[in-house]
């Protein structure tokens, strides 16, 4: 053990204070005391010692991963401080908001870095799962750690939803009003699925208790935890996915280098980058606090949070069961069988798995980018024009056939990828899951900027 | 970049990677600071606003005449006693015992204030009649203003025991 002596009894009380406490070198002036530092420290010992140097790259995984924990932690810490000022309760929430920004000191920059935090962390682990899925890191050793992914994106989106009607005003409170009123349209459970999430028939105090306990306590407790078994498993992977080394050279030797310095520098640099641009952003762009809320008077459009805008798009176009449940439903299938569909042998770690795979995602992407637009107004354009096949049930109409018609053209474009152009499968599935992540961002996009009054079509400007 | 592979360097550190580490390590240093002067503002009890206050606090209690000599009247909503001596001279006491805070009731066979949390007693103008209370009741400042008594409440004055100087009068 480097630099390490006997605590002698005859040593000075403040020096054998420091050795109980550092067992070892606090600077490390070699490489010997950096690998010492690494297996020896709480925090750092959860790391490996080396990594491969190839993955230390930025543009490899542009650091997702690490800004989402970063965000994760200034959404605890400003949390935890906003919970000293925050009464959970309708008479008062609202006002102890007025009161936190008028009074306390930073008041409102702690709530705006929350607020940034909290929309930054929903876009930055979606760019996560794109690149993970990517770059085929959810193939071999990673397949479970995708699910735990899915359930980390999972509790974020309750966490953002919960947070949401925190502050009681008109814009949480009718939109917590329409998402729990989509639950309704659930067969056979709506009702009583909407009445455990409201805490009763209308949103009121139980409402409020019952989101302010899962948006303080329950939920990061759920995310600490699950944080751990998913670095965990990437750990037990073998660190972040290595680009493949090409194929022939297959005993070249892997170059390692020491986390400490080189990875650690790069992630804290990364971390101390996003944090200044919250700050910047939050004291640019505080945020907002509106009208307490009126449960007499219903906003002209009342619209979700913007990270549930794309289902509330669907909704305007599909029968309320299917866009509610059964496409929602079909999606959280697809991502869970994702890793565990059989597509051969197909190359971790590099992006777009190979050229022909970059050409088929850029036409996937380009294909939903023109597409959902046009379908979007053309579909506009019908439903003011009549209902369609007025004898048919409008589940059916309006939710089995452009379902299955949906389906039928995915599965159209992956065989024509296959058959015509000679695609893997795996490039298949990529291109498929590239034009519906799209396609889903564009309702998302359309639903946040294209919507007025009436969820009528209106250019942004005009909102 | 491309780093020292798995071989050990027990090179010396060159000067200037070592000053800009201690720099890094100095600002880290500030910046933790600033972090914990931020939280520690921000849990600080928040500025009270004066206006608003200060027009809650002022208790009027009503005529000289209705008070008399000897007599001791419980305001609830002040949290205070005006006790109105033999003399005439007025006195307002806060109703919070000095030992650690509990109200105090006037017991009127016994002519004292006796708190019971802990056995502390109070004699008619404030003073420690039992421990273990350190000291006599604290006052409110008492205004005699056109034959009606007012009560600032804003801010209870602490006292040893009782002074003279101490009691309003008319």
């Amino acid at each position: 053990m480097p630099e390490s002596r006997h605590l002698g009894e005859s040593d000075s009380l403040a020096a054998r204070v420091w050795r109980s406490i550092f067992r070892g070198p606090v600077l490390p002036r070699s490489d010997r005391e950096r690998k010492w530092i690494v297996f020896n420290t709480l925090l750092l010992h959860l790391r490996p010692v080396r990594v491969p140097a190839s993955t230390l790259r930025y543009t490899h995984t542009f650091g997702l991963g690490g800004m989402s924990l970063t965000l994760a932690l200034l959404l605890m810490g400003t949390g935890a401080l906003l919970m000293f000022a925050y009464e959970p309760s309708p008479a008062g929430a609202h006002a102890s908001i007025a009161g936190l920004e008028a009074d306390v000191s930073f008041g409102r920059l702690v709530r705006s870095v929350h607020h940034w935090s909290a929309n930054l962390i929903v876009v930055v682990i979606a760019l996560h799962m794109l690149r993970v899925f990517l770059t085929g890191a959810f193939r071999g050793l990673r397949q479970f750690n995708w699910i735990v992914g899915l359930a980390l994106l999972a509790c974020v989106l309750t966490s953002n939803f919960t947070g949401y009607l925190l502050p009681w005003d008109q814009r949480s409170y009718w939109a917590v009003t329409i998402v729990t009123g989509m639950l309704e349209y659930v067969p056979a459970l709506g009702g009583w699925l909407q009445r455990a999430v409201r805490g009763g028939a209308e949103i009121g105090t139980p409402t409020l208790i019952v989101f302010y306990a899962l948006h303080t306590t329950l939920v990061p407790v759920a995310l600490v935890g699950l944080m751990a078994l998913h670095f965990w498993r990437v750990r037990k992977a073998g660190g972040v996915v290595r680009p493949d080394p090409p194929s022939g050279s297959a005993a070249a030797h892997t170059e390692h280098v020491l986390f400490l310095p080189h990875l650690l520098v790069r992630e804290v640099a990364v971390a101390l980058a996003l944090v200044a641009c919250v700050l910047v952003a939050a004291m640019l762009f505080p945020a907002a606090l509106g009208e307490p809320a009126n449960p007499g008077m219903s906003p002209n459009p009342a619209k979700a949070p913007w990270y549930f805008m794309g289902f509330q798009e669907l909704l305007l176009h599909f029968d309320p069961v299917f866009a509610v449940l059964v496409m929602p439903l079909a999606g959280l299938a697809g991502l869970l069988m994702l890793p565990y569909l059989r597509c051969g042998a197909a190359p971790q770690g590099r992006w777009f798995l190979s050229a022909r795979g970059r050409r088929t995602a850029l036409a996937a992407a380009l294909l939903g980018l023109v597409a959902t637009p046009v379908w979007i107004a053309l579909d506009e354009r019908a439903a003011h024009a009549g209902p369609w096949l007025s004898g048919v049930p409008k589940v059916l109409s309006t939710g089995v056939l452009p379902f299955a018609i949906l389906l039928g053209a995915l599965a159209g474009f992956a065989a024509i990828l296959k058959r015509r152009h000679g695609a893997a499968t795996a490039e298949a599935i990529q291109a498929v899951f590239v034009l519906l992540a799209v396609a889903f961002a564009i309702l998302t996009l359309t639903g946040v900027w294209f919507r007025g009054e009436g969820m009528a079509l209106t250019w942004p400007w005009g909102l | 970049m491309r780093a020292n592979a798995t071989q050990t360097t027990d090179a010396p550190i060159p000067a200037r990677r070592r000053f800009l580490a201690a720099l890094w390590l100095g600002l880290g240093g500030v910046a933790l600071l600033e972090l914990i002067w931020v939280a520690a503002s921000f849990v600080r009890p928040r500025r009270r606003r004066a206006a608003p206050d200060a027009l809650r606090a002022l208790v009027v209690a009503g005529p000289v005449a209705r008070f008399a000599p000897g007599s001791v009247t419980a305001f609830r909503e002040g949290r205070f006693y005006l006790v109105r001596l033999d003399d005439g001279g007025f006195l307002a006491l806060h109703r919070q015992c000095t030992h650690l805070g509990c109200t105090v009731p006037w017991i009127a066979e016994e002519q004292r204030f006796a708190c019971p949390c802990h056995g502390s007693a109070f004699d008619v103008r404030g003073d420690v009649l039992n421990p273990p209370a350190p000291r006599a009741l604290d006052l409110f400042p008492v205004r005699i203003e056109n034959g009606v008594v007012k009560v600032d409440t804003s801010a209870p004055v602490r006292r040893a025991s009782f002074d003279p100087a101490q009691v309003a009068r008319t």
